[in-house]
């Protein structure tokens, strides 16, 4: 078996095609960003990891309904619930205002389910209370870690390949990572550290697929007659050679990962789902984004590479002769 | 045949066979988020940023020696304490039974103090000057609102002193509307209040809410009640900087810790105090738990050196008949009366405490004061019961995951794809050996970056075998394509691995505690997979090719 082989697809002829497809899910994110900020002040949809807060994870013995918990917690100033998993299970998360200690907000909301259903009737299965300045720092360390990453593996690809092809990686990452995080922000899905994990597992996947990518151009372009070669040409052919590998990777990481998302459990659950959604970007965008990227890059200030500044020079001295 | 990679064998084997003593040895630790347990982020309080960073390093050094021995005392099994960044401690327990009770350990500040417990004649006189001090701090109309409830509050009820001293036919107050305190034996104070009542009712914010309390061997007054609805009125006063201002000199007012029932009511007793310890607790020598023989209610006897006991003799003997008050971290635990000059032995009595809890003070007592109150930033605890789940399910979908992917493989490429796994499997053993070898934990998001460096692994493998196709496809022979294929994956699989062993180096510098948990595995995985697929799968191959002649087709 032998998928995808000698595959003649025209990728790079699509490039505007993928272009609009990029711009309008970008743009459904930042109306996701915007609806966030109308409805609820903050663009993304922050667990108590980034807002400092409490989380209480409540499993009764029996079932029990969202309606009759809130009524436990307060009625219409309950803090909000979700169901988790099953029938029975619920996390509750609740805000702690500032300079309010955590260890009181969390005991309060085990007494008020206590006082509600008894205090044999359920199990505190799970209990995360962070303080905002933790919460705070969180965030500011996840935009440092992803761009310092950005910055290193545009050290280390300007190193091994050329300078432009570095910076056709980094946008093509920085690619998925928004459109990534306007998909959270649209579908609102929390953002707790497991799914700051995810991105940047996200960010290290679309690399890697990118690379493959690149690596064969580097090759193709350094093989007899690949300077010569027309670079869209050139660069089309390298995705059609790759692309075997690509989908039987995909396919497999894909398949682990669903595997993951049907039996893995509901507390990785919305880790995994950021996953997969990043897998199909990282995919895509190393076909449809980084490559384009690398041509457009090289159209409009051309080619870095000294020997080819060598070699035209010599052509034209051909010429002159 | 065999001896041309017999070195190769016995590299992968000896790497293997590390990895397994290590794995069997030390075992896989279980993070807490599978096993279940507690993790706290713990940093020194200064709401109001007093402390330089120098002091802040200091004392959060200090504190992690102390919470060791306090840990250690607990006795839980192989716990995690350890500083992060500069002045913040992580402590991690797997385990228990009772997350409340070692949280309290942890986070008690157990500073012990002796101090002299003075009759309330030493406030008497500055009663008056408090409540001045409390009107022009807050002005009358706040006060009247706190106050309204007051009357509220109290009128129609007994007060404390006709429950424990008047006749029972006697106990309806006439005009009394503010002061419950007020019959014929009550303080000078209240002589002092009462003039001014005739122009303002709600002009003793304070003294209004006192009631008069114990007394000690000499039947000096020696405390006050407070109702307990309104410990939070008098908290609010006595924070007041005007409040301080306005106390005598050398003098402190500090809470007992229980409350006291009393016809029906809950007080808490506010004690007048030397404001000065005589004796602290850093001249223990020894803390034990016990029960007095009396009553057999747990208490803490301690031991003082020499220097302590000293000391200790010295102001029992002139305070016979008068009470000494055991102050822990701001509140008087027990106030006993001195009969007899006490010298390095003595003991703090818990009242109604459980026995566990006498023991757990004897414990904080015996490790020491943290060198200032800590504060609680993060807290995570995970219930054995979600634990188990997790393992659970991630065990199960792990193996459903690996199945999918021996699948796939042999499916497309067949005995190079059985090869591959068996490689993979090899990987898998170094990865689990790797993480025992670093001591690290495996957590549930280090499954997942475990399943997503197994994405990785085989995409190496994916990449030499596409590379070898297409040097089959170029006719070359067999042996060829085989080196020549993984030549050319080479590189791509240095690049691809490096740049994500970056991301994930990043992610474990900046990271903490899950998507630590996560770097780690993922780099330990990214290492694994260069060594599976450049050496082992190399190697599996040689062997595969060994078994044939050269013009012999190869499956892949």
């Amino acid at each position: 078996m032998w998928l995808f082989h000698k595959s003649k697809y025209e990728f790079i002829a699509l490039r505007r095609k993928a272009y609009v497809v990029s711009a309008v899910v970008l743009a459904l994110g930042v109306a996701g960003v915007a609806l966030n900020l109308v409805r609820t002040g903050t663009w993304q949809n922050y667990g108590v990891d980034f807002t400092g807060g409490v989380l209480v994870q409540v499993r009764f013995d029996a079932e029990t309904s969202d309606s009759e918990l809130r009524q436990a917690l307060g009625g219409v100033d309950a803090p909000p619930i979700t169901r988790f998993g099953g029938e029975d299970e619920f996390v509750v998360r609740a805000p702690v205002g500032e300079g309010s200690d955590l260890d009181e907000v969390a005991a309060g909301v085990a007494a008020r389910i206590a006082a509600a259903y008894g205090d044999a009737a359920f199990e505190i299965v799970r209990r995360e209370s962070v303080g905002k300045k933790i919460g705070d720092e969180l965030e500011s360390q996840a935009v440092m870690a992803v761009l310092l990453s950005f910055l290193l593996t545009l050290l280390y690809i300007a190193v091994r390949f050329e300078v432009r092809f570095g910076v056709a990686a980094i946008i093509a990452t920085a690619h998925d990572v928004l459109v990534t995080l306007g998909m959270l922000a649209l579908f609102r899905v929390e953002i707790s550290l497991p799914t700051v994990a995810a991105i940047l597992t996200i960010l290290g996947y679309s690399l890697n697929d990118t690379i493959v990518v690149f690596d064969r151009i580097r090759e193709n372009l350094n093989s007899r007659g690949g300077r010569r070669e027309d670079p869209y040409r050139l660069v089309n052919r390298s995705i059609n050679e790759t692309l075997p590998r690509t989908v039987l990777t995909s396919g497999t990481t894909l398949a682990v990962l669903l595997s993951l998302l049907v039996l893995g459990g509901a507390v990785i659950r919305p880790f995994t789902m950021v996953l997969i959604l990043g897998v199909l970007i990282g995919t895509y965008s190393s076909i449809f984004i980084a490559s384009p990227a690398l041509l457009e890059i090289q159209k409009r200030y051309g080619t870095a590479d000294p020997r080819e500044k060598e070699r035209k020079r010599a052509a034209r001295r051909a010429a002159a002769v | 045949m065999l001896k041309s990679f017999r070195g190769r064998i016995i590299v992968i084997l000896a790497v293997l066979g590390v990895a397994s003593y290590y794995l069997a040895t030390r075992g896989l630790k279980q993070g807490l988020d599978l096993q279940g347990g507690m993790h706290l982020v713990l940093e020194i309080d200064d709401p109001d940023g007093n402390l330089t960073s120098e002091r802040r390093e200091a004392l959060t050094d200090q504190a992690l020696k102390i919470l060791r021995m306090r840990i250690d005392a607990f006795g839980v099994e192989e716990p995690l304490i350890q500083k992060s960044g500069s002045d913040r401690i992580i402590v991690e327990l797997a385990g228990l039974d009772d997350e409340q009770r070692a949280k309290d350990i942890i986070n008690r500040q157990a500073y012990l103090e002796w101090k002299l417990v003075l009759p309330t004649t030493e406030v008497e006189s500055a009663l008056a000057r408090l409540d001045r001090a409390v009107v022009a701090a807050l002005g009358e109309d706040s006060i009247r609102k706190l106050g309204a409830e007051t009357e509220v509050a109290e009128s129609g009820q007994p007060s404390i002193e006709d429950l424990l001293f008047a006749d029972p036919g006697d106990t309806v107050q006439a005009e009394d509307s503010a002061a419950p305190a007020e019959d014929e034996g009550s303080a000078a104070a209240e002589g002092v209040a009462e003039s001014e009542e005739e122009e303002e009712v709600n002009m003793r914010p304070f003294t209004g809410l006192l009631n008069r309390g114990d007394t000690d061997g000499k039947q000096r007054q020696v405390s006050y009640y407070v109702d307990a609805a309104q410990v939070e009125n008098a908290l609010t006063f006595m924070a007041l900087p005007e409040f301080q201002r306005a106390m005598p000199r050398d003098v402190s007012l500090q809470w007992g810790v229980d409350s006291l029932s009393l016809g029906g009511r809950f007080y808490r007793e506010l004690y007048v105090l030397e404001e000065d310890a005589f004796l602290t607790g850093d001249q223990l020598q020894d803390a034990t738990a016990g029960r007095d023989q009396q009553f057999n209610q747990p208490q803490v006897l301690f031991e003082l050196n020499r220097r302590g006991g000293r000391a200790f003799q010295q102001v029992t003997r002139d305070a016979i008949e008068e009470r000494i008050a055991i102050v822990l971290d701001g509140e008087v635990v027990s106030a006993p009366v001195v009969r007899d000059e006490i010298r390095s032995r003595g003991s703090i009595d818990l009242g109604r405490a459980q026995m566990s809890e006498a023991n757990d003070l004897a414990l904080v007592l015996r490790a020491g004061a943290l060198p200032a109150p800590l504060r609680i930033m993060e807290e995570r605890t995970v219930g054995p019961s979600l634990g188990q789940d997790s393992i659970d399910q991630g065990r199960i979908a792990g193996i459903a995951g690996l199945v999918l992917v021996v699948g796939i493989m042999i499916l497309y490429y067949r005995a190079a794809g059985a090869l591959a796994i068996l490689a993979l499997a090899i990987y898998l053993l170094l990865v689990l050996g790797g993480l025992a070898t670093l001591n690290a934990t495996l957590t549930l998001p280090g499954i997942a970056g475990l399943i997503l460096s197994i994405g990785m692994a085989v995409d190496a493998n994916v990449l030499i075998f596409e590379r070898i196709r297409e040097e089959l496809e170029a006719r070359r022979a067999p042996r060829t394509a085989v080196e020549e294929g993984f030549g050319n994956a080479f590189s791509a699989i240095v690049d691809a691995n490096i740049t994500t062993l970056i991301t994930g180096l990043i992610l474990f510098q900046f990271g903490t505690g899950p998507v630590r948990g996560f770097a780690v595995t993922l780099c330990i995985g990214i290492v694994a997979s260069f060594f599976s697929a450049l050496y082992v799968t190399r190697t599996l191959f040689l062997m595969y090719l060994s078994g044939k002649r050269g013009s012999d087709p190869i499956s892949v």
